[in-house]
């Protein structure tokens, strides 16, 4: 058992953790944001990536104990008053269908962009496709969440 | 922006999911709640000689370990098959028991014996891990050709030899006699590759139980709640169907795998009544694999004949299907009425006789998943024509055209009658999509860089909008395959729909509020569509089948029929004008010609003030429909694609994917084309990445998604998409379905492709780069022998 303080989305949480617990587990069952979903047992379908530190890691094998003093960002504190450019880009392309993958989409597409623009590299469909190689969608054929996430990096 | 049918409107679903506000069944708590975890045979065949729970009973936080022998004892009815399907000589179909929780007998790996509930889901996973069984172990047998097989071990008491049935459709004399008359004969043995179809959510449940009301509600993973909701009363006992309430909230995905009523929810709603407790279950990925229902998995020898002008004069179909361990809902109706009656394609072909036998094996039940039996017989029939066009010379497209049915209704020899199509037109579109005319260039071009490029070809044909009732019914079906839905306008002018289709993925909380706004010319947001909770909606069969658009979008536009015919009463009698003269239009009802006019929540707050309504008439303005279709759907469509092959590695690149669809009348084209494009993700998976692999002992192999290929991002290319439209004549929209097609027709295209760049026959999926490579290798090695 840890005592952990960190911030999630803007929040300060103090709270005593076990040290097994996942972080995902963390946000899902104690803080009660399901916006973070669990889609594999393997760490391969990025259904629950969030953001520690401003840079995208997957929940799902992340320790909640190891993140003393961290930032979290999940996908219900990307919204600052008005949705994020990638929330919006993901409706306006239909980037999504069922849903399920999309909180870790758009996570994972958040965190590319600001580090291409942060190398100031260009984001092509080729390199958005090899990103997401730890994000699985079944419904969409990846193809409007490629379009989605170039429509998002021209205006963020 | 405008609204109507054929626009481009965005989601209104989106916005909970893109903010994390979705609820899924995980999501969901409920107060007392506990967690259940299944004790699973790890052996594929065995005997249960005993189980010893005390070790997990005593453990801190285990509230109950229960088994098989006491739920069949408290009268929970063993698991059916919704379709009986009969041998070719009369005989039923021989199905074996499957209970929730197995008593005697293991038969796949997975299956469950007990289930234990506990304070906490890691608590109920200890818990299952120590339980005792004690096993005795059984010869196993996965591969349905080696199960029908003299000296198989035999899986099921009431079916001798693994077989459940022998089944043919069409016409055997004469399919011989035409096949002795042939120029020449095309003769293939393929395998269609057994599939996961792995939703991104994976299946669960929380089963409630009010013991003072006698009453459970379960939220589940369902495609269907109201048809789960039947099954559980009608046939498991779980509780009259007024004792229970089924809700499917948000559902991320489904492709058949959640069609099925299986043994967790069974088991989650009865433990509840035993302990009295919320029961829930989220299963992991792994447990996903080893106990969602499969897809395909054929084995088939087919022979087609042509004339010699390559006219088909009779193809002839013998196929092993693997239906798994026990037979799941619609086990028997896919691999015969959603498969055997497809063989026609797009085809005039004036004789075909196809045979199917399935089997028991110890793999976890296949079922339908995306196209369900119709992705099956378009991968024969269009790589047969593929292969065909090669050995006779001729040009693949040509041997096609040469082939179309051109004039509608036609019949075809297995049943099927196709309502309206345009075979040749979406072809020539998807050519001139493709640049075909230019392929022989950018062949040329790939080759003075080593790469080896191909084209192929897949023109389609499925039946969908499942199904006219009587003549389901009268093929074996179970249930009426109708759907409801009732319109209801509040007194303040706004209209919930309330619909029996369940949308986990479709978008139809935008399509189906489309054509409302469009048939009353109201702004989409004051239309709300309610799916997925039995106390809400009044009844409904489900999304699955490519249903949706032509069955509950029509029940729909029936009950607004009533609504509108209702309106127009109010609407006349108040302004004293005759019905005939009024229009609706930009949120009123107006009398033609003159100003005078009611607007929409006037005539709401009419009908239900009911102060001034015509003599006799009811107050309220709510109206419900049933709609059963007089006939399938038949949409169809024509891929190119086109694939560049490194010979030395055997990777394989899709360059470009063509789609050229004719799905009637399209309500959404931005959701129509995703649609496709996911279907023929999955098409492209399966083609060249997916394969559910068990070891000869029973045991799965590609039980995670480090085992199992999931079609990811860089798999696949932007896919280009047209439509051409031929309304289906048989639904108020003209809407055929466009749910599975991409499913349906792509693995042949990509495995017709690659053929083409390989110049080797054979070709098995899926085609990852080993078996392509092997491919190259023993078409260079028969070259050399000759």
């Amino acid at each position: 058992m840890a005592n952990i303080n960190i911030t999630v989305n803007g929040k300060s949480v103090s709270k005593d953790v076990e040290d097994n617990t996942l972080l995902v587990d963390f946000l899902r069952e104690d803080l009660r944001l399901t916006g973070t979903h669990v889609g594999c047992d393997t760490s391969q379908c990025g259904a629950c990536v969030v953001h520690v530190d401003g840079k995208a890691v997957k929940s799902c094998t992340t320790l909640a104990a190891s993140l003393d003093g961290a930032v979290v960002t999940t996908v219900e504190g990307v919204a600052n008053g008005e949705l994020h450019p990638m929330q919006t880009a993901f409706n306006d392309n239909h980037g999504l269908q069922c849903g399920f993958c999309t909180p870790g989409m758009i996570m994972s597409g958040i965190d590319m962009v600001n580090r291409y623009k942060a190398d100031g590299r260009e984001l092509t469909a080729d390199a958005i496709r090899h990103e997401l190689e730890g994000n699985i969608c079944r419904c969409t054929g990846y193809h409007n969440i490629v379009k989605s996430i170039q429509d998002a990096a021209a205006k963020m | 922006m405008s609204t109507k049918i054929g626009d481009r409107v965005k989601r209104s679903e989106d916005k909970r999911f893109i903010t994390g506000a979705g609820k899924y069944t995980d999501d969901i708590r409920q107060e007392n709640q506990a967690y259940a975890a299944f004790v699973r045979s790890p052996y594929a065949h065995a005997n249960v000689k005993g189980i010893d729970a005390s070790a997990a009973e005593a453990m801190d936080g285990v509230i109950a370990v229960l088994n098989g022998a006491q739920l069949t004892g408290d009268g929970i009815g063993n698991i059916i098959c919704g379709w009986a399907v009969s041998s070719k000589d009369g005989s039923p179909m021989n199905m074996g028991a499957w209970s929730a929780l197995a008593t005697e007998k293991v038969r796949y790996v997975g299956d469950a014996v007990a289930v234990v509930i506990a304070e906490t889901d890691a608590l109920a996973r200890l818990g299952a891990e120590a339980v005792e069984v004690d096993y005795e172990e059984l010869p196993t047998v996965v591969k349905a050709d080696k199960a029908l097989a003299e000296g198989a071990p035999q899986i099921h008491e009431n079916a001798p030899g693994n077989q459940i049935f022998d089944w043919e459709i069409g016409d055997q004399a004469a399919t011989d006699a035409a096949l002795a008359t042939a120029a020449h004969i095309t003769e293939v043995d393929i395998t269609n590759n057994r599939l996961s179809p792995n939703p991104m959510e994976p299946r669960a449940a929380i089963a409630t139980y009010d013991a003072a009301e006698e009453h459970y509600t379960l939220y589940t993973t369902s495609q269907n709640p109201h048809v789960a909701r039947l099954v559980l009363s009608a046939f498991y006992n779980v509780a009259p169907e007024h004792k229970l309430r089924v809700i499917a909230p948000d559902v991320g995905g489904g492709f058949g795998a959640k069609i099925y009523i299986y043994p967790e929810e069974i088991t989650c709603l009865w433990a509840s009544m035993k302990t009295n407790r919320s029961v829930k279950w989220t299963s992991d990925r792994s447990e996903a694999f080893m106990t969602d229902a499969h897809g395909r998995d054929h084995i088939t020898n087919a022979r087609m004949g042509f004339d010699a002008d390559g006219k088909i004069v009779g193809f002839k179909v013998d196929t092993i299907a693997n239906v798994g361990a026990y037979m799941s809902l619609f086990s028997s109706a896919v691999p015969t009425y959603l498969y055997g009656t497809l063989m026609s394609g797009q085809y005039d072909m004036p004789a075909i006789h196809c045979n199917v036998r399935t089997a028991y094996t110890n793999t976890v039940p296949v079922d339908a998943y995306r196209g369900a039996g119709r992705p099956e017989a378009t991968y024969l029939i269009e790589t047969m024509m593929e292969r065909a066009a090669r050995e006779m010379a001729m040009d693949p497209a040509e041997l096609r055209r040469r082939n179309f049915i051109q004039s509608f209704p036609h019949q075809t020899p297995v049943i099927l009658a196709y309502d309206a199509g345009d075979f040749p037109k979406i072809l020539q579109m998807a050519q001139e999509s493709a640049d075909v005319a230019g392929f022989a260039t950018r062949k040329a071009e790939a080759a003075s860089r080593g790469m080896l490029r191909g084209l192929g070809y897949s023109t389609f044909i499925e039946a969908c909008g499942l199904a006219p009732s009587a003549a389901a019914g009268s093929l074996g079906a179970g249930v009426g395959l109708w759907e409801s839905a009732e319109v209801r306008m509040n007194p303040v002018g706004t209209i919930e729909v309330l619909t029996g289709s369940h949308s986990h993925g479709q978008g139809h909380e935008t399509t189906f509020a489309q054509i409302v706004a469009d048939r009353f010319d109201i702004p989409i947001e004051n239309v709300k569509i309610v799916h997925g909770d039995t106390d809400k909606v009044q009844f409904g069969m489900g999304t699955y089948g490519s249903r949706s658009a032509p069955v509950g979008m029509s029940a729909v536009v029936k009950a607004m029929d009533k609504v509108e015919a209702k309106i127009k009463k109010i609407v006349a009698h108040v302004l004293e004008a005759d019905e005939a003269d009024l229009v609706i239009e930009g949120g009123a009802v107006s009398v033609a010609g003159t100003d005078k006019q009611m607007l929409w929540h006037e005539i709401g707050l009419a009908a239900y003030m009911a102060h001034n309504l015509p003599e006799g008439m009811e107050p309220g303005l709510k109206e419900t429909a049933f709609f059963d279709p007089v006939n399938f759907s038949f949409p169809s469509g024509a891929f190119i694609c086109e694939v560049e092959v490194d010979p030395e590695t055997g990777t394989t690149e899709i360059v470009q994917f063509t789609s050229a669809d004719d799905f009637g009348t399209i309500i959404n084209p931005m959701i129509v084309e995703g649609q496709v494009h996911g279907g023929v993700a999955q098409g492209i998976g399966q083609a060249l990445l997916e394969q559910v692999i068990y070891d000869d002992d029973g045991q799965l192999l590609t039980g995670s998604y480090m085992d199992y290929t999931m079609p990811r991002a860089d798999d696949l290319p932007f896919f280009t998409i047209d439509h051409h439209a031929t309304p289906s004549p048989n639904n108020p929209l003209g809407v055929k379905g466009c749910g599975e097609a991409g499913a349906i027709g792509a693995p042949p295209a990509v495995i017709n492709a690659i053929t083409d760049a390989i110049g080797a026959e054979g070709l098995a999926m899926p085609a990852t780069p080993m078996n392509v490579w092997r491919a190259i290798q023993a078409a260079k090695s028969s070259i050399a022998a000759e």
